[in-house]
């Protein structure tokens, strides 16, 4: 029975997956038809008007929905890893984190190309995310839901004023930043997205690869070693792959909030806690969702736009409250 | 035997108390110095005679106009804001029990943020409206993030986690307006956010100093519930406390005092957060700190102001002081909670 349905589910969601990629190519400022994106895709003409623009979506469509797939398994991991219901990488401050280096790349070492900015982005989002840990695991009830939210929260705090404090002097970089800020998919170039592909690659190897020692350690660390799994080599694997996920992503896109904590829900709701099945089932649901959220944000407040960022805030918000109300988590 | 034990108690109790008030006036003391320091220093350093004459009214050829309608509006809103961030702050962590939960974390400031953004750079309102819009869609946050965490049974971790969703929702608001609004209101908008003491105008501190002492008098005055609060709901109940209207009483007063300090200078990073742990450790446990914290706080705001004006080669608003003052001492915090294997 489950099994069927996870097949009927994998059906069902390429299927949405490849109408909203239609749709986003389709729809924007000037919409069309469906008959000429069929046209134009499949010829890879680019001379008309309509090609063109068709173009120029395409570009964003495909980095929507690598990030909205890194940014899914990215929270699957770091939810397995916790066993914590609220571990979404903006919380554990993998955003900030991200930002913080990337800015002071910016005003210390002059960086400016797209390569720098994801090695500078997945850096500090690798101290950040140990540091927020560790902050919640001192005591002794360890990481608890609130703790983690709560040493996330603060320590974006802090990371902001230090931001503030090198974008305040500088107004052209604080107007960098702010676009940056708020995570949009736009403004992407080919360069930059196959730059991206190789770190994207092994955060998802790696995510393969530990995910059958994750389903171990689901069941604690003493079984787990019993099973033979090493736990904290796996621990450190898993980190790795969900920062170098969320981290370049972010580095290219900024902030994009919830989906990470969202996709992984839902999932977990319909299915079986199997992270072998939830990697793949993660990364076209959350390829799918990000891609209907631009295709949306273009749509609502024309002609301008509404950031992927702020969207997929205003409607993962309401998730992760309905998440802590419902959760049946004991520290809850 | 047992005389000797109760002496032990007596001096145990009055080396507390001592200690307690030597604290409180000590910090007074500091928050006066800094207050006359505010006055002081500037483009031109006047001197205490200076000061007094000024304030008693005498007319001097541009001290006057630089201490009057400059440093003294920002010296007063600094105090004023102090107090209020540090005493909410307190208030905050000793009814969640939870040192990391001050208002700005549980995303009270942000409600009031998003509103006073959106009054600034869409509606183009300045001064009073501005206060009183936000303070009360800070109140309407805190109700609603109340309101959810009160479904099923009230729990501080629902209370916090919810009020961190929040959070991020108006954050993405924010970020919203911010993008779309005018290149050249953009950076005053973005120095309010971070927190900043320019530009108050004299006018705009009765109201302020009203709101902060009418609040800090509520607060004191039920300071003794709060007390037994701590100790636990359960326990609190058992020991005849209203749970339900002391925890409104005490939310509502220090949203209050948040959102209007907030109003005023914008949401001014980590006193809230810092003032109470520092204050408690001044202090000393067993007695009240809610006042000192509300000391702690006003001296936090003034030392980081004076830093932030004369200490770098840019002139830095008073929130991104504070903030990066914040980052080590939460680290020191924690980490010497760690030491003696408490819980945060």
């Amino acid at each position: 029975m489950k099994k069927r349905s996870v097949y009927v589910y994998t059906i069902v969601i390429l299927i949405a997956l490849c109408i909203s990629v239609m749709l986003s190519l389709a729809l924007g400022s000037k919409n069309i038809p469906i008959r000429d994106v069929l046209h134009h895709v499949l010829n890879a003409s680019t001379d008309s008007f309509n090609g063109a623009i068709i173009q120029q979506r395409m570009i964003r469509t495909i980095f929507a929905l690598l990030a909205g797939a890194a940014l899914a398994v990215s929270g699957l991991l770091m939810q397995s890893l916790t066993r914590n219901p609220v571990a979404d990488p903006s919380i554990l401050g993998v955003n900030s984190g991200a930002a913080l280096a990337v800015v002071a790349g910016i005003t210390f070492f002059h960086i400016s190309s797209a390569q720098q900015f994801i090695i500078f982005a997945i850096i500090g989002a690798a101290i950040t995310t140990a540091f927020v840990y560790t902050i919640a695991s001192v005591g002794r009830e360890g990481a608890t839901p609130m703790k983690l939210a709560l040493a996330g929260a603060v320590s974006n705090g802090a990371i902001a004023s230090l931001i503030n404090m090198l974008v305040l002097p500088q107004a052209q970089s604080l107007t960098n930043f702010r676009h940056w800020q708020v995570g949009s998919v736009v403004g992407v170039s080919w360069d930059n997205i196959l730059m991206l592909l190789p770190f994207l690659l092994l955060g998802f190897a790696l995510a393969v690869y530990v995910a059958p020692s994750l389903n171990a350690l689901a069941l604690g660390d003493e079984m787990a070693t019993g099973l033979g799994v090493k736990v904290k080599k796996i621990r450190f694997l898993t980190v790795l792959s969900s920062v170098i996920l969320a981290g370049s992503i972010t580095a290219l896109a900024g902030p994009i909030a919830f989906v990470g904590l969202m996709v992984p829900h839902v999932l977990r709701l319909l299915f079986k806690n199997n992270i072998k099945v939830l990697i793949p089932l993660s990364i076209v649901t959350g390829a799918a969702l990000l891609c209907v959220a631009d295709t949306l944000g273009r749509l609502i407040a024309q002609p301008a736009e509404v950031e992927v960022g702020i969207l997929t805030a205003l409607i993962g918000a309401p998730v992760f409250i309905y998440v802590v109300i419902k959760s049946k988590v004991k520290s809850l | 035997m047992s005389n000797y034990t109760e002496n032990k108690v007596r001096a145990g109790y009055a080396r507390r108390k001592r200690r307690a008030i030597l604290a409180t006036i000590s910090l007074v003391l500091i928050a006066i110095v800094l207050m006359l320091l505010m006055l002081m220093l500037g483009n031109t350093n006047y001197s205490l005679a200076t000061i007094f004459e000024v304030l008693s009214g005498k007319q001097i050829q541009g001290a006057s106009f630089a201490i009057s309608t400059i440093r003294l509006p920002r010296m007063l809103a600094g105090a004023f804001t102090g107090f209020a961030l540090g005493l909410a702050g307190s208030v905050f962590q000793k009814m969640l029990r939870n040192t990391l939960a001050s208002p700005d974390i549980v995303g009270v400031s942000a409600g009031t943020s998003m509103a006073a953004v959106f009054c600034i750079l869409i509606l183009g309102l300045s001064g009073f409206m501005v206060s009183f819009i936000a303070c009360i869609v800070g109140l309407l946050c805190a109700l609603l993030i109340y309101a959810l965490s009160n479904i099923g049974h009230f729990s501080t971790s629902r209370f916090v986690l919810i009020g961190i969703g929040m959070q991020s929702a108006i954050q993405a608001v924010i970020s919203y307006m911010m993008v779309r609004a005018n290149q050249y209101e953009v950076t005053g908008a973005m120095r309010w956010l971070s927190g900043s003491l320019n530009g108050i105008q004299m006018k705009s501190i009765p109201l302020l100093a009203i709101v902060v002492i009418v609040f800090t008098l509520i607060i004191l005055l039920s300071e003794r519930n709060l007390n037994i609060l701590e100790l636990g709901e359960d326990l609190a109940a058992v020991l005849g406390v209203n749970l339900r209207i002391s925890r409104i009483v005490l939310i509502v007063s220090a949203v209050c005092l948040i959102a209007f300090a907030t109003s005023v200078g914008g949401p001014i990073a980590f006193v809230s957060f810092l003032a109470g742990p520092i204050a408690l450790r001044l202090v000393g446990a067993g007695r009240s700190y809610a006042f000192a914290s509300g000391l702690v706080g006003v001296i936090l705001v003034l030392a980081a102001d004076l830093l932030g004006q004369f200490a770098f080669s840019t002139r830095f608003p008073v929130g991104v002081i504070t903030g990066v003052i914040g980052a080590p001492y939460l680290l020191l915090l924690l980490f010497g909670k760690s030491r003696k294997k408490g819980t945060l």
